[in-house]
């Protein structure tokens, strides 16, 4: 039997690549490694070969297959320049590369990446390979994994496949992964031409909301005849639902787009707010909070899950600090005269950003995301809320929180709150106004620290990132009324929804223009914003 | 006597044409009469760079005019400068005429390339060398003045006003980046060939754009002075004191706050005029809200309120810009970044309050008012 | 030496700005002056800062062989801050105050529009290492980056014959080069069958940072049931929300790739690439190219920045062309005179990293290869295709109407940037009047 199949593959090789044999058959020659066929197949110089190559390698049923095809798809497959040995490359950055042998995995040691020829693949095998592997995934024992294979193939089918996925579908027990199948099927039977096939194909994708579907309906609702009518009702079918969809979404955008507004103002809206200080550096602490992230991940290298948390409370204490020697060495002297603290706190953010550059680099660093924040959450299949997005929008509100729990319900927030009601009185009570001042500092500078650290999952870690949110905190601040930390969170939230309404149709420069330009006209009907202070302090 | 003789008396005022005369006439001479080779000889190079740096002690002026006197901050002087700018862009595309790279008798080369079919309406007139200086002043004022009118018709105040301002500016700078505009997007405007037929590379050119900003520099802080020592300029520091007081004692607040803003935005419009064609370029970025503040800061270095403080900080400022991105170019901002923290914590009235101190042993006047309108 | 180096050029910047300056005469053994005129700080410092680190590294090489015509050369590095009105300031600077021989510099096409009419004035040299808008050919400026006809042309073609892509999204930040790219594509396309329904344009402002809808009308885009790709000419730092959104909210490269004509592997090197292998970008050079030149110029660099994990980009291979090309210029011409180098350079040919060889054209562009990759997880970029041959830059778009006649030579005698073969004129103006 094997050594049939061994023959079989052996013919098959020599068809398909022809061309490469000379080069081949001296390699295969190479006592160190005993490279069967089908893997010498995978180094053909065209990427039709390489398609039938895989083919080959998928019916051969050798026990290294699955091997091959994952390390294929993830360009981790090489080999060996002079000896023509098939590597599994396992590091891959740098300049030399750590490799194993692919047919046994002795490990050997590292090579320069001179030395290794890259066994290449394109869109278009890897979507062969994702194809060949989701139908080897669909024999899975749970259903989770078997339901995602069956969702990759949708609009994937072709003649080779449809036979076996019928026969696959018989035999599934999950009826979520059946409903899956049979869609799939159902996709291939509209490219079949059969008419009988093709409406009984429409009335069972008719009301599914995948794109995969939509796109297969577009292509029979493009023609004529009956089939392109019922195609067509039943795209008007889902477009229907898709509205509400597409309204859930927009929303869902604004709030998150809210929520980075928030978070990059809040801590503004204590440090400005609160304490009257112009703090222009504002942006460069959100820089610094985003670095600690980069740091943090640096520090413990493939973990970035949990640098990302330990970020959380360095992020907070770098800015914090930052933020307590910028106050003790140039905010002191500047007691009462807010607008000078703009031009000086300018210069420090001046002197942190080249900081960063010089100490650091001038490129953007790379912070990664982790498993559990990258994808979506899947609310039905128009509607998906990025995963990464809503974890910063929840984030933003735990933040919120507990700042006005500090605020509300601390001594701390008890003496912020009267130092800047008056400073006087509040002295002569004994509240040491100094301590209170760097304290609130710390606070505000330190949750600036936290907005870089969500900030880091979702835009460019580098020495411009400050600059990028310093306006619109001004903006989220002053619209919400200064002072007012409710007045910050309705103001970030709903100039975020108003921005994402208003994208789709005008087009995101001119949303943004006209957001400004709302802002402005705002500001004459309510000069003091959304919330305005009342008393004696708004006039301050 | 007449208010706009009076700052003829001032000392101060006397001395500052005095030394921007002098200035003028020297840079002149040595530019002229001395060979290209000789120590003392001040290239053309160095003109057109002291060109500049007049342009912006023009505009630190206008901006000090409102924030030293009348109390507000904008943080968007930069647009009235910018928009000047533009203006006198467009009559400089104009002036190209056929000589553009496509050789199209009307439009602009990025027109042209961008498949412009003809001028947009507003492009118009701007051939006409009138026009357009006309329009220099008139676009900053008007916008100033539906700008000023909405927002001290509605007592929007202190940093409300200020972040307005910030948002006006920021507003157009993303406005003008859109190509669909009309005015070059990023690119903006340049390749200029002649101003009023001067050809804008020869060396006169260059030294007659100086004279003429050293010149627009003189008159506007004449200007200004005549306003703030006449009555209306008592009105203004009364205003930025205490508000509501001279509200209650019956001034029209507003519509002197409005004048003053209209006349800064349009000393800014001018001084972006001539700053243009000595840049050689203007693009959107000008409108960046940071400009903005860096205006700010030159004035607050300077020492706000005195007016000659903003031009000394404008020039200190952008001399020290010029040198350090020279000498220093990987760390100037450490260079300059510092400037600012050390003189905001060390001289709290700016280089003319040290130099008043010189003089008096105590802050000035109005000085001292600056420190008590921001208390 | 070196401290003594700077304070000395502190003094004469300091004295001359001040209004004094002293005599300078060019001698025999002087230096050779070479201009850096890169933005080190402000937001294009990301980008440009690592282009002066190549020039210093190319220029302390040649110093080790001995210099250039017997002379040494010596960098002078000044700063235009990403300042756009500065670098034509600085330009000014570097040819009249430092009296340079030659500058390698700029970025952004705005940047180089406020430098050129300096250069032209005071008849410097300018190499400009990046790809661009093209509609430009000035006798002073070597284009040593791409034109559209060298990056944008070869792209689309390759995805619509080998991937077979009928549905065009072209997404761009809204300047003058994704503009002047995504109208020629737009006109390409419409050539070659594509109708105006298949086609959306989007622009978006610098630095944009929020892609949610722009990425969800991309899907929606992409549903109608053809084969869609994204021909993206977003700038610099969008990129990485971009990117993100795009991974998050499930766009596969294998359903909806994206070509990237400003993604290289300097910007991937802030980017976690795992979730975007597949998608594309289109240069002149890769830094996995497999040759033993690339290999070399890679162990240099690495050597002089002393960072392990540093990249090389294709606007460096750029400047490495116009660095040869400038110095086989030099040779040739036995001095370092504008005219003469000007003279000299069209027709030398150097090689460049990808195993072939660069040419001087005489409309100041340089042949090139191009390449398509595909992005890796480590960064890097597997080569998927290449054109045959190298193609040579056009600075005039044949698929624009306002240039389609105009064509640039500057050799002797017709020495014109633009002159119309219609028409048979230079500049085409008093043509374009008298058909009028």
């Amino acid at each position: 039997m094997n050594l049939l199949r061994t023959i079989k593959a052996t013919l098959l090789f020599w068809c398909c690549v022809a061309l490469a044999t000379p080069v081949l058959a001296q390699q295969t020659n190479i006592a160190e490694q005993d490279v069967p066929p089908e893997l010498a197949a995978l180094a053909a110089d065209s990427y039709a070969d390489k398609g039938k190559a895989i083919q080959a390698l998928i019916a051969s049923d050798h026990p290294r297959t699955r091997t091959w095809l994952t390390t294929l798809l993830d360009g981790k497959l090489q080999r060996i320049k002079e000896s023509g040995r098939f590597v599994i490359v396992t590091d891959n950055r740098g300049r030399d590369w750590t490799v194993i042998d692919a047919v046994d995995d002795t490990p050997l040691g590292e090579v320069s990446r001179r030395n290794i020829d890259r066994i290449t693949i394109n869109n278009a095998l890897r979507n062969q390979l994702r194809s060949a592997m989701a139908v080897l995934d669909l024999d899975a024992p749970t259903v989770q994994e078997r339901l995602a294979s069956a969702d990759r193939l949708l609009g994937k089918v072709d003649v080779n496949l449809a036979e076996p996925l019928a026969a696959r579908l018989e035999a599934e027990e999950s009826p979520a992964v059946r409903d899956k199948l049979t869609q799939a099927l159902a996709i291939y039977q509209l490219q079949s031409g059969d008419s009988a096939a093709i409406s009984e194909a429409i009335d069972t994708l008719s009301g599914s909301l995948n794109p995969a579907v939509r796109a297969a309906l577009n292509g029979v609702a493009a023609g004529e005849g009956e089939a392109a009518e019922s195609a067509r009702q039943a795209l008007a079918g889902i477009e229907q639902k898709l509205k509400l969809n597409r309204a859930a979404e927009t929303l869902y955008f604004g709030l998150s787009l809210g929520s980075v507004l928030v978070l990059a103002a809040i801590g503004l809206a204590i440090t400005f707010g609160v304490m009257g200080v112009i703090n222009m550096a504002h942006g460069e602490l959100i820089m610094l909070g985003a670095y600690t992230t980069w740091m943090m991940q640096q520090l413990l290298p493939g973990q970035p899950g949990l640098a990302l948390i330990l970020s959380i409370p360095a992020g907070f204490l770098v800015a914090a600090v930052a933020g307590i020697i910028i106050e003790r060495s140039v905010i002191r002297f500047l007691k009462g005269r807010p607008l000078e603290t703009l031009l000086a706190t300018f210069g420090v953010s001046l002197i942190l950003q080249q900081l960063v550059r010089t100490l650091v680099s001038p490129l953007n660093r790379t912070v990664v995301t982790p498993e559990w924040m990258s994808g979506s959450l899947v609310i039905n299949e128009a509607l998906s809320l990025t995963l990464n997005r809503l974890y910063v929008l929840g984030f933003a509100l735990v933040v919120f929180a507990g700042i006005m729990l500090v605020m509300r319900k601390t001594r701390l927030g008890l003496e912020v709150r009267a130092v800047t009601q008056n400073r006087a009185m509040a002295r002569s009570m004994g509240i040491r106004a100094t301590r209170v001042d760097i304290m609130t500092f710390a606070l505000g500078s330190g949750v600036a620290g936290l907005a870089g650290v969500a900030l880091s999952q979702l835009t460019n870690v580098g020495p411009n990132l400050g600059q990028s949110y310093i306006i619109d905190s001004f903006m989220v601040v002053v619209f919400g009324g200064v002072g007012n930390l409710w007045g910050t969170l309705v103001a970030g939230m709903s100039l975020g929804v108003i921005n994402q309404v208003l994208e789709p149709w005008a087009g995101a420069i001119l949303a943004k223009i006209i957001v400004l330009v709302f802002i402005i006209l705002f500001i004459q009907k309510r000069p003091r914003g959304l919330f305005p202070q009342k008393g004696r302090a708004a006039e301050g | 006597m007449h208010w706009l003789a009076k700052p003829a008396t001032e000392r101060s005022t006397q001395i500052f044409i005095g030394v921007l005369t002098a200035a003028l006439v020297a840079v002149c001479l040595l530019n002229l009469l001395l060979p290209a080779g000789h120590p003392l000889h001040v290239s053309t190079y160095t003109v057109t760079l002291l060109g500049k740096y007049l342009c912006y002690a023009l505009l630190a002026v206008a901006v000090d005019l409102v924030w030293g006197y009348l109390g507000i901050l904008s943080l968007g002087h930069g647009a009235f400068f910018a928009l000047g700018g533009y203006a006198m862009g467009m009559y400089l595309m104009r002036q190209i005429g056929d000589r553009g790279v496509y050789g199209h008798p009307v439009l602009p080369d990025f027109m042209v390339f961008l498949d412009w079919e003809s001028l947009p309406w507003y492009w118009h007139g701007f051939d006409m060398a009138w026009f357009a200086f006309l329009m220099v002043l008139l676009v900053p004022g008007l916008l100033a003045l539906v700008f000023g009118f909405l927002a001290f018709r509605s007592r929007v105040t202190g940093v409300y006003l200020s972040i307005i301002t910030q948002a006006l500016t920021f507003a157009l700078m993303l406005a003008f980046f859109r190509n669909e505009m009309g005015f070059g997007g990023n690119n903006g405007l340049t390749d200029f060939k002649e101003l009023l037929t001067f050809d804008l590379s020869a060396d006169s050119t260059r030294l007659g754009l100086f004279v003429a900003s050293g010149l627009a520099l003189g008159l506007g802080y004449w200007l200004c002075r005549a306003i703030v020592s006449s009555k209306l300029g008592r009105v203004c520091v009364a205003s930025r004191d205490a508000e509501a007081r001279t509200r209650f004692l019956g001034y029209r607040v507003e519509r002197v706050q409005l004048f003053v803003f209209v006349v800064s935005a349009m000393l800014a419009g001018v001084a972006g005029a001539l700053y243009v064609p000595q840049v050689g370029i203007i693009n959107p970025s000008v409108f960046s809200p940071l400009f903005s503040i860096e205006i700010v800061v030159w004035v607050a270095l300077g020492g706000r309120a005195t007016l000659y403080g903003a031009v000394i900080g404008a020039i200190l400022v952008n001399y020290a810009k010029t040198v350090f991105t020279g000498v220093m170019p990987d760390a100037w901002l450490f260079a300059l970044g510092g400037l600012f923290v050390i003189a905001t914590v060390v001289l709290p009235q700016g280089l003319a309050g040290l130099l008043a101190k010189r003089k008096r042993g105590k802050p000035t006047a109005s000085a001292k008012g600056v420190k008590e309108a921001t208390a | 030496m070196k401290k003594w180096q700077v304070s000395s050029r502190w003094l004469t910047t300091s004295l001359v700005a001040m209004g004094m300056s002293f005599p300078v005469f060019a001698q025999e053994d002087d230096p050779i002056k070479v201009g850096i005129l890169h933005s080190l700080s402000g937001t294009m410092a990301i980008s440009e800062s690592t282009l002066k680190d190549t020039m210093l590294m190319q220029i302390e090489q040649q110093n080790a062989q001995g210099g250039l015509l017997g002379r040494q050369l010596e960098p002078v590095v000044v700063d235009p801050a990403s300042d756009w009105p500065l670098f034509a300031e600085k330009a000014r600077q570097l040819l009249e105050q430092d009296k340079v021989d030659v500058i390698f510099g700029n970025w952004t096409s705005v940047s180089r529009k406020s430098v050129l009419p300096v250069v032209e004035e005071l008849n410097g040299l300018l190499f400009y290492p990046v790809q661009y808008e093209g509609e430009e050919s000035s006798g002073n400026v070597f284009y040593t980056g791409a034109a559209p006809n060298q990056q944008a042309i070869p792209a689309v073609d390759y995805l619509m014959n080998n991937v077979g892509v009928e549905r065009w999204v072209l997404a761009g930040t809204d300047y003058v080069y994704p503009r002047t790219t995504n109208k020629i594509l737009e006109a390409y396309l419409k050539d070659h069958g594509v109708a105006q329904e298949d086609i959306m344009i989007n622009y978006t402002p610098f630095g944009h940072s929020d892609w949610q809808n722009i990425v969800s009308e991309i899907k929606r885009f992409g549903s109608a049931g053809k084969k869609t790709a994204v021909v993206s000419t977003i700038n610099g730092d969008a990129n990485v929300p971009f990117y993100r959104e795009l991974g998050n909210q499930g766009i596969d490269a294998a359903d909806i790739p994206v070509i990237a004509f400003s993604v290289g592997e300097q910007e991937l090197s802030g980017i976690d690439t795992a979730p975007l292998v597949g998608h594309l970008a289109a240069w002149n050079y890769f830094m996995s190219v497999d040759t033993d030149a690339n290999y070399d110029f890679i162990d240099s660099w690495i050597e002089y920045t002393g960072d392990e994990e540093a990249v090389t980009n294709d606007p460096m291979e750029a400047h490495y062309i116009g660095f040869n090309m400038w110095k086989e210029a030099v040779k040739k011409a036995g001095t370092t005179d504008v005219d003469a180098v000007k003279d000299a350079i069209i027709g030398v040919s150097v090689p460049n990293l990808s195993g072939g060889y660069a040419a001087m054209m005489p409309n100041h562009h340089i042949t090139k290869p191009v390449l398509i990759g595909e992005i890796q997880d480590n960064g890097q970029f597997s080569i998927v295709w290449q054109t045959p041959s190298t193609v040579a830059g056009d600075a005039w778009s044949d698929y624009l109407p306002g240039s389609r006649d105009l064509i640039s030579d500057w050799r002797k005698p017709l020495e014109c940037g633009n002159y119309n073969v219609i028409e048979k004129t230079c500049g085409g103006g008093e043509a374009q009047t008298a058909s009028q």
